[in-house]
């Protein structure tokens, strides 16, 4: 079922993006009756908008006075909840739950021409997540504006759905990005086999159509900007420290359908991998409990089993099928019990398939044994800990199983956090 | 967020390619095994039970260290069967008993246990042991007194102790075909040639070894051993002759590319087994030793952790 180390192990391991050849329908999932929606701020005492309050769909919720971070709700309904909520890494979120009424009704906040404040204050929690908050830093002006075609995962192929099914929204979406962020350059970022539809897109004015390889991880940042923008990103820098800015194919059509319509999008499209690795694409409001996705496609989940929010080198496994399907949920993965990798205490044997196959070119081998000892400082100073581009490929050939991508996040992560505290100290010193 | 089935979570990626250590091990055992089998026809049942309580005590030693440093128990991932498997091929069949007990202790305790077991140890295990061995008991490597008693038709003196005190004259009887087919005495799974570079390939092939280190190594002895017959042809051996005598070809495949022990960088791989291929005829030719292999695989382990220094720039750097 996986992708297994071929007999012939010289040669490397090569995994292809998943191909949309023709426009699949993709499976509407009926509106849940109560959604899940995590606002990216730890949960604080009496928020603005409290648990009986009715919502409408589409209408703008911010929580905590001084704070721009808001949701978009995606139904009409009341708030039955609003409580603290722990995501990955320990990151704090406030999660805000909503029964859904019967009637629909649609806020009608958002109109108005497309500028770059409109944007900023109503299309943060559209489907695709666009990063509208880097268009608008004036210490960091964006210059080119990536959108992508492509998935940056394996076996998904949601935003290559997105460019095939709602070429006009996206067409309209890289325009008006183009517009309101005020960038010299806009590229599409597309795999060959779209390009043909991509033509479409490449109808608006000065975009460039590029060429992505279908061969992970050509598909994520890091890489792009290297192979297309012949751009190498510093270590430790992000894309918008050198005036780039990623957006996906389905943010931007999010943008340009929310201006055109004058609604807010609240819809999610993503690609559901069943445990026999077939592929589905659906479109589920925003805040869906995955259960639901599982209901309405057939998909049957076990005691042991794996639920995976996003694809199977990069994604993030949820503990219940409750979890609901955010704004950059891509895919939904199910594993079966039997298909569940697990990863061993074996120390590293240093065989060096990490070293071979890791695409920025970091001695792996000896990273994981600084960052498993905790010599953080060491790992970043020494063995590139921060040139590292998050693509797993280290812990999928690891022969003695060891979480090696694990080892690194976390380091990245405590390092991160000693760094915070030292500023600090310092600070008031 | 109660549910009632329990999934399970674990971190990114939720792929693995399926490779094992044990499998690797298993494999690297079964490359080895043609060698040792030509090795047990040579010598009959006194080869057998050398490998067989080789492999055995090198298990024994391995778990017996796993219960006294309360580690958990690491005989299944085939690291230390494949140890005793090696030490074997580089002994005479007529090693005794004690020696083999002592031996794989060595190899298996002092060869690895001690830094911190499998990925820890700096030197490839069995070259360890057959190191310390060859210092303490030296006339367990006297293949011609080890193995007097043995008649098997082919000249029953050992290649490199013959070039080395009569000269080129002297092996001038052994044909390099016979010599890849394993007709000269040494190791019980070190003298058939044909077998070990079978063997080689096919883990190359499999990916379980290197290709740059065995090539680089065995490339190293060859360009050594010419220039040095080129010098004297009566008192060097030709470079054929040095590649598919003595441990060249088991310390080329099996021994060079311990994982532990050996660089993973391309160019590091390279001059790593290079140098051992010049170390190796340098001392077979200059130094006081018969076969240089052993004590080279020393050395370029010590050299390792340096030369993997040489490395890419990472991305972003």
């Amino acid at each position: 079922m996986m992708v297994k180390r071929s007999f012939f192990g010289l040669a490397k391991p090569r995994f292809a993006y998943e191909t949309l050849k023709d426009k699949p329908e993709a499976v509407k999932i009926p509106v849940p009756k109560k959604v899940t929606l995590f606002l990216k701020s730890p949960f604080e005492p009496n928020p603005l908008v409290q648990t009986g309050d009715k919502v409408k769909t589409g209408e703008k919720l911010s929580l905590y006075k001084g704070n721009d971070e808001y949701v978009t709700s995606s139904v009409t309904g009341t708030v039955t909840s609003i409580s603290p909520y722990t995501g990955d890494f320990g990151k704090s979120y406030t999660a805000i739950a909503i029964d859904v009424a019967e009637a629909e009704e649609q806020d009608d906040a958002f109109k108005g021409e497309p500028s770059l404040e409109k944007a900023r204050d109503f299309l943060a929690f559209v489907p695709g997540a666009p990063s509208l908050n880097s268009l608008a830093d004036p210490e960091k002006p964006i210059k080119t504006i990536v959108v992508c075609g492509i998935d940056k995962d394996l076996l998904m192929a949601t935003n290559p759905y997105i460019v095939k099914a709602r070429t006009k929204a996206v067409n309209d979406g890289v325009s008006i990005l183009k517009k309101i962020a005020g960038a010299d350059h806009v590229i599409m970022a597309m795999p060959q086999y779209l390009m043909k539809d991509a033509g479409a897109v490449g109808g608006a004015s000065g975009v460039e159509l590029r060429e992505v390889s279908d061969g992970y991880p050509a598909a994520l940042p890091h890489i792009m900007m290297k192979e297309m923008l012949g751009k190498v990103l510093p270590e430790g820098n992000r894309p918008e420290d050198m005036e780039v800015c990623f957006f996906s194919a389905e943010a931007a059509a999010s943008i340009g359908s929310a201006f055109y319509e004058e609604q807010v999008p609240v819809t999610k499209t993503l690609t559901l991998i069943k445990k026999d690795m077939s592929k589905i694409l659906v479109e589920a409001r925003i805040g869906t409990p995955i259960r639901d996705i599982f209901t309405a496609c057939d998909v049957s989940t076990e005691q042991g089993d794996r639920i995976v929010l996003g694809g199977p080198m990069t994604g993030v496994s949820v503990y219940a099928e409750d979890y609901p399907v955010q704004p950059d949920t891509d895919a939904v993965m199910v594993q079966a019990n039997a298909d569940v990798s697990l990863v061993s205490d074996n120390p590293c044997i240093n065989c060096g398939d990490c070293v071979r196959i890791c695409p920025a070119r970091i001695q792996v081998s000896m990273l994981v044994r600084f960052c498993e000892a905790g010599e953080y400082e060491a790992a970043a100073d020494e063995y590139d800990l921060y040139a590292c581009i998050e693509c797993g490929l280290c812990s999928f050939v690891c022969v003695a199983g060891m979480p090696v991508f694990q080892h690194i996040r976390l380091a990245k992560y405590e390092l991160d956090r000693i760094r915070a505290a030292e500023e600090e100290e310092m600070e008031n010193a | 967020m109660l549910s009632q089935k329990k999934f399970i979570v674990s971190h990114a990626p939720f792929w693995h390619d399926g490779s094992r250590i044990c499998e690797r091990n298993h494999q690297i055992m079964l490359a080895a095994l043609p060698a040792l089998i030509a090795g047990f026809c040579y010598y009959g049942p006194k080869a057998i039970g050398v490998a067989a309580l080789a492999v055995s005590c090198a298990m024994l030693w391995e778990l017996l260290f796993n219960w006294v440093a309360k580690r958990p128990e690491s005989v299944g991932d085939g690291n230390a069967a494949l140890i005793g498997m090696l030490f074997a091929m580089l002994m005479p069949a007529t090693t005794p008993w004690w020696a083999v007990v002592t031996g794989t202790f060595i190899a298996v305790i002092i060869g690895k246990q001690i830094y911190g077991g499998i990925g820890a140890n700096p030197f490839s295990p069995p070259a360890v042991a057959v190191a310390i061995m060859m210092l303490s008991w030296d006339r367990m490597f006297d293949f011609d007194e080890m193995l007097l008693n043995y008649e098997l038709g082919f000249p029953m003196i050992y290649p490199l102790t013959a070039l080395k005190n009569f000269g080129v004259d002297a092996v001038s009887d052994f044909s390099l075909c016979g010599l890849l087919m394993g007709r000269q005495i040494g190791g019980i799974g070190s003298t058939f040639g044909l077998g070990l570079i079978i063997g080689g390939a096919y883990l190359i092939i499999r990916g379980f070894i290197r290709w740059e280190i065995s090539v680089s190594f065995l490339a190293g002895v060859f360009i050594t051993a010419l220039l040095f017959n080129f010098s004297d042809p009566v008192k060097y051996g030709g470079p054929l002759f040095h590649l598919f005598t003595g441990y060249t070809l088991i310390g080329a495949f099996f021994l060079a590319t311990d994982d532990s022990s050996s660089p993973v960088n391309f160019i590091p791989m390279l001059l790593y087994g290079a140098l051992g291929g010049v170390m190796t005829v340098v001392i077979r030719n200059i130094g006081v030793y018969v076969d240089g292999v052993i004590f080279t695989l020393l050395i370029i382990n010590l050299v390792n952790p340096l030369l993997d220094k040489i490395r890419p720039k990472a991305l972003g750097k």
